[in-house]
């Protein structure tokens, strides 16, 4: 088993997106550190663009997060209604 | 009639993205491809189809500006203010600002440097996917020297040693450890480049520099560092996709790129991993109120997330990085060795050093149980000692530097850290000197190209490091003295001891005016 991770910045844009993420994914571990939010999942994690919209109420652009992520790890895969990290092995 | 323009329907992510790379690119008529791109063969790496390359973000040009320029106006709403506010006033010491004092000098124009390499990559590649991400990236890095320089600039104006760091950059002797890491990067061909920085630096390890460090920078109410940080980590996110994916198309090519790319990951991972040892003294010494060790930040950003990216690249036949024993035995002693080394060479740096409180001492002693009592804590007591007395300790004599980190040769061997570690090599009737196996074998890979090496120290005695016009055969002639000329460095302003400093008065002045109505 290998961890992904994703970093964002901890502020009202990214909050939405935080509880998106712990809702899809419930293996994912969320570590508040200053000034940041760190989640690590074994494997994968996704992103989903309609959990986000549910929780903002408006339309949201996946693309968007790239304003407030700070770092990630594993193989990306971006579509227009996820974006996906994980390992093959 | 007016013309239908299109259909109306938005355009998905992906075809979007294939309309504004490939489509754009065309085909070269009057010259042949390989006379524009002469670049691309002569690392011996084999690309058979450019089209396999994809770019896993998608970005295109329209998207890009658009997101880049809302974090530029986030970025600078937050510097004004931080500046305004008298924000320099609200970090937790004043000592903290030495670690940015390397940061500006160390780190950012590698940033610049960067920009340059993507620039040349991007130029190099045939594949228009590449040529765009790396036209991104090149933009990137452009933008992460400037909002570097802006931010930091902010505390040229209140404190020494932020005045000159592009002509330090060229000069002052442990600068020379980040910018020879650079210049060997773009002195490369575009695909070690592309392993080098958009894989090895990219993907392993900046993360422990805009990670932890950054989120440290916040914890010590550095709101400017905290900014440029984390917006820089944005793209670094876009980048490391870009490094891997780099790296998994031309594994994929052709089965002979890959003992090439191997030796690239041996040679990048060790080269990057000496360079940070600056990142690992920053986290343990030089921010006042710490966020992690450097240990700890090492075991999760490249044990833990490093360890997987190569569970995962086994599957191409690529194995780990060489030296991870010693790399792992290190992680409990680098910040310690390079802290004792700038201290003991505070007289010839363009900022300040000091003895760690008690306080200070006992977290380190948490943080290391296996090391720090034992084989530093010792040093430290005395030195700080001393220093009470009034024999505050500065080294005069130049050290020995290694021929391809060029960090003074201060480590110690692997598992043993009571013994210092030499290799040397003699080639073509001279002899050269490393700190390491792993840089004794990069020279050996290599030696045209590292044999010609400026290292600092061998060019101070050499005599070409005073300002134009020195004469060292007059009486009273004092060598230090004219090489911090030449570097720019203000002798006892930008260097010696915090303790006393012109930086930690004015701090502690300027504080309490601001918490007064004085």
């Amino acid at each position: 088993m290998s961890t992904v991770f994703i970093a964002l910045q901890a502020n009202e844009e990214t909050r939405p997106i935080i509880e998106a993420i712990e809702q899809d994914n419930p293996n994912a571990v969320v570590n508040h550190q200053p000034a940041m939010v760190k989640i690590d999942c074994e494997d994968r994690i996704v992103v989903r663009r309609e959990t986000i919209e549910e929780l903002i109420g408006r339309d949201f652009d996946l693309q968007e997060i790239q304003v407030n992520l700070i770092s990630l790890s594993g193989h990306l895969d971006e579509t227009d209604d996820e974006m996906t990290l994980y390992w093959n092995a | 009639m007016d013309m239908k323009a299109g259909s109306g329907k938005k355009l998905g992510l992906k075809e979007k993205y294939r309309h504004m790379t490939r489509e754009l690119d065309w085909e070269t008529t009057y010259q042949t491809r390989q006379d524009v791109h002469p670049l691309v063969e002569y690392e011996g790496i084999k690309i058979h189809d450019w089209d396999k390359w994809e770019d896993p973000f998608r970005l295109t040009m329209d998207a890009y500006w658009k997101y880049q320029s809302e974090k530029e106006r986030k970025l600078y709403a937050i510097i004004e203010a931080y500046a305004q506010n008298n924000g320099h006033l609200n970090v937790t010491d004043a000592r903290y600002l030495n670690a940015i004092k390397l940061f500006l000098t160390g780190i950012s124009p590698l940033e610049y440097m960067a920009h340059r390499g993507f620039a040349m990559a991007g130029r190099a590649f045939p594949g228009a996917g590449p040529r765009v991400a790396c036209l991104m990236q090149s933009l990137d890095e452009l933008r992460h020297a400037q909002t570097q320089i802006h931010s930091l600039s902010n505390y040229n104006k209140y404190y020494n040693g932020f005045h000159d760091p592009a002509h330090m950059l060229q000069r002052v002797w442990y600068l020379s450890v980040p910018r020879s890491f650079f210049d060997d990067a773009v002195t490369a061909g575009p695909f070690e480049f592309m392993v080098a920085i958009g894989f090895s630096f990219e993907y392993v390890l900046t993360n422990l520099l805009f990670v932890p460090f950054v989120s440290g920078a916040a914890y010590n109410g550095d709101m400017g560092t905290m900014t440029f940080g984390f917006s820089a980590q944005s793209d670094e996110a876009r980048h490391m996709t870009l490094g891997l994916e780099i790296i998994k198309f031309i594994l994929e090519q052709d089965p002979d790129n890959i003992p090439i790319v191997q030796r690239w990951i041996d040679k990048w991972t060790w080269r990057g991993y000496r360079v940070l040892t600056l990142v690992g003294m920053m986290m343990d010494y030089m921010l006042p109120k710490r966020i992690m060790s450097w240990k700890e930040a090492w075991e999760v950003y490249f044990e833990q997330n490093g360890g997987a990216l190569f569970k995962d690249l086994a599957r191409y036949g690529i194995r780990p990085p060489k030296w991870l024993d010693q790399i792992s035995f290190d992680k409990d002693h680098i910040s310690h060795q390079a802290w004792s080394t700038f201290y003991q060479y505070g007289a010839a740096a363009d900022f300040h050093t000091w003895s760690p409180t008690d306080d200070e001492l006992d977290w380190l002693s948490k943080k290391y149980p296996n090391s720090f009592d034992k084989y530093y804590r010792p040093r430290l007591e005395f030195w700080r000692e001393q220093a009470e007395k009034g024999n505050r300790f500065y080294n005069t004599t130049l050290p020995q530097l290694c021929q391809v980190c060029q960090i003074p040769m201060v480590f110690t061997e692997p598992g043993d850290p009571t013994k210092t570690c030499y290799r040397e090599v003699d080639y073509q009737g001279e002899k050269f000197h490393f700190c390491s196996d792993g840089c004794k074998d990069i020279f050996e890979h290599e030696p045209e190209k590292y044999k010609q090496s400026w290292l600092p120290v061998h060019q101070i005695y050499q005599g070409n490091c005073f300002p134009e016009g020195t004469d060292p055969t007059v009486e009273g002639f004092e060598p230090l003295a004219k090489v911090l000329e030449y570097y720019h460095v203000n002798f006892g302003r930008d260097n010696l001891d915090f303790e006393g400093s012109e930086d930690q008065k004015n701090f502690a002045a300027w504080r309490g005016m601001a918490t007064t109505n004085e």
